[in-house]
């Protein structure tokens, strides 16, 4: 794979290669974090000095389904000695499906100093790099209690309601059986977690691991990436547009591919997604 | 949960002695570092596949010659710890046993083992190795 610097992206720095993690270990305002969907792969060794943000039990909270709130994401960070100046980088498994949703949630509280670790927990693995189960020793910081930016980069279901009536754009990154409702879930999972199968009306359908190279997990180049977004699915940078998945976590990879890689101005993710929508009364749907 | 295996209900007990999760995923670490991939040829043939593991699990349900169950889980993907502390449990929880016992696990037994807070992909892919032995044992159980 070319270099990070010649792949054409729009917002290159927010991308961290696999060496420029290994360089930066000991970086005192560098902290790795992992987030992945195995619970057992943190702690069965880790970048050396790297923290682990589980999606479950760190981002969401506890009873009601949204993200924890303020208190809670200053607790978070605080714990893991995160300041506002501090760069958090993120990596995880399943082509850092978690990793984007964590960056995200954080993008939420307005920690934009955050980098992604490109080809995720599976490139540094297959470079034979160094894993480690020593916890890191942390110096609790004092991170300040933010307030949570639900407009910018998040949308509910009446924002999709009215993004649809003013003929907004959707990116729908399910698999394609789940896009036309022939399937409730992704291949192979269970059929649960929605009572209507489809999409929402006008949702273009661009599966988000399109926007990887499946042997390694890297990112696309800018040039690949636009073919696909802005030729095969028709949506311009300049647009309005809302993606979303099953609960947020595949949409969240689209999500950072089209604001950081390719610079679109407006692009929300709608992380109640089709878990909400294909289980509420009377909102539309087209199969 | 009534009826399990008696090593499977051991192995439950004794992950209930670590109520802190941190000391539950420790122990099951411990139960993945024990897996060795089985000695069979490669490719692995396709029906041996877990259907929806995206470990790439394999599973071969034998019996030996007092009619025991032998089971062999193979998992590719080496990021699918959690799928190899499952193959160790169910290989040492059915190892020796009639064909018929491996019908009392529920699916559900993942939770148990691992918690609930799993997204549904892995559950799912952790249930499949669940119901493949189950089928796998099953048929053998049918012919005996």
């Amino acid at each position: 794979m070319t270099s990070i610097e010649t792949r054409g992206y729009v917002n290159a720095e927010i991308l961290v290669s696999t060496d420029w993690v290994a360089e930066n270990l000991n970086s005192p305002n560098v902290r790795i974090v992992e987030s992945n969907e195995d619970p057992l792969l943190y702690v069965s060794g880790h970048i050396p000095g790297a923290v682990e943000i589980d999606w479950t039990r760190d981002l969401n909270d506890p009873v009601r389904r949204d993200y924890i709130d303020p208190e809670a994401f200053r607790a978070l960070c605080s714990r893991l000695g995160i300041t506002p100046e501090t760069t958090v980088v993120f990596y995880g498994d399943r082509s850092n499906w978690w990793a984007t949703y964590a960056l995200w949630v954080f993008t939420l509280f307005g920690h934009t100093n955050v980098k992604l670790m490109d080809g995720g927990r599976l490139k540094w693995e297959k470079e034979g790099r160094t894993l480690t189960r020593e916890t890191p020793s942390l110096t609790p910081s004092d991170y300040p209690s933010v307030q949570r930016d639900d407009q910018s980069n998040r949308a509910f279901r009446e924002d999709v309601l009215r993004h649809l009536q003013s003929e907004g754009k959707l990116i729908d990154v399910r698999s394609p059986q789940e896009f036309t409702g022939e399937r409730l879930h992704m291949p192979e999972y269970p059929n649960e977690g929605a009572l209507r199968g489809g999409h929402i009306p006008g949702a273009r359908s661009v599966p988000w691991a399109k926007a990887v190279n499946p042997e390694d997990g890297t990112f696309r180049s800018a040039e690949e990436l636009r073919a696909l977004y802005l030729e095969e699915a028709g949506v311009q940078p300049n647009e309005d547009i809302v993606v979303y998945c099953r609960i947020g976590e595949r949409s969240s990879h689209t999500w950072f591919v089209l604001k950081h890689l390719l610079g679109f101005e407006q692009v929300r993710n709608y992380d109640g997604s089709w878990t909400e929508w294909g289980n509420s009364v009377g909102v539309p749907i087209e199969r | 949960m009534s009826g399990l295996p008696p090593r499977l209900q051991s192995i439950l007990d004794d992950l209930s002695f670590f109520p802190e999760r941190t000391e539950r995923i420790q122990a099951l670490i411990s139960l993945a570092d024990r897996y060795s991939a089985p000695d069979r040829p490669k490719p692995y043939p396709e029906e041996h596949r877990v259907p929806g593991c995206e470990s790439e699990a394999f599973v071969w349900v034998e019996t030996d010659s007092d009619g025991g169950l032998v089971i062999d889980f193979a998992v590719e993907n080496p990021q699918g710890i959690s799928a190899m502390a499952m193959g160790v449990i169910l290989g040492d929880a059915l190892r020796g046993e009639p064909p018929a016992m491996a019908a009392r696990i529920p699916e559900e037994i993942v939770y148990e083992i691992f918690g609930r807070e799993l997204s549904m992909g892995k559950s799912m892919g952790l249930m499949g190795m669940v119901r493949v032995t189950k089928f796998l044992a099953g048929r053998l159980a049918g012919r005996g």
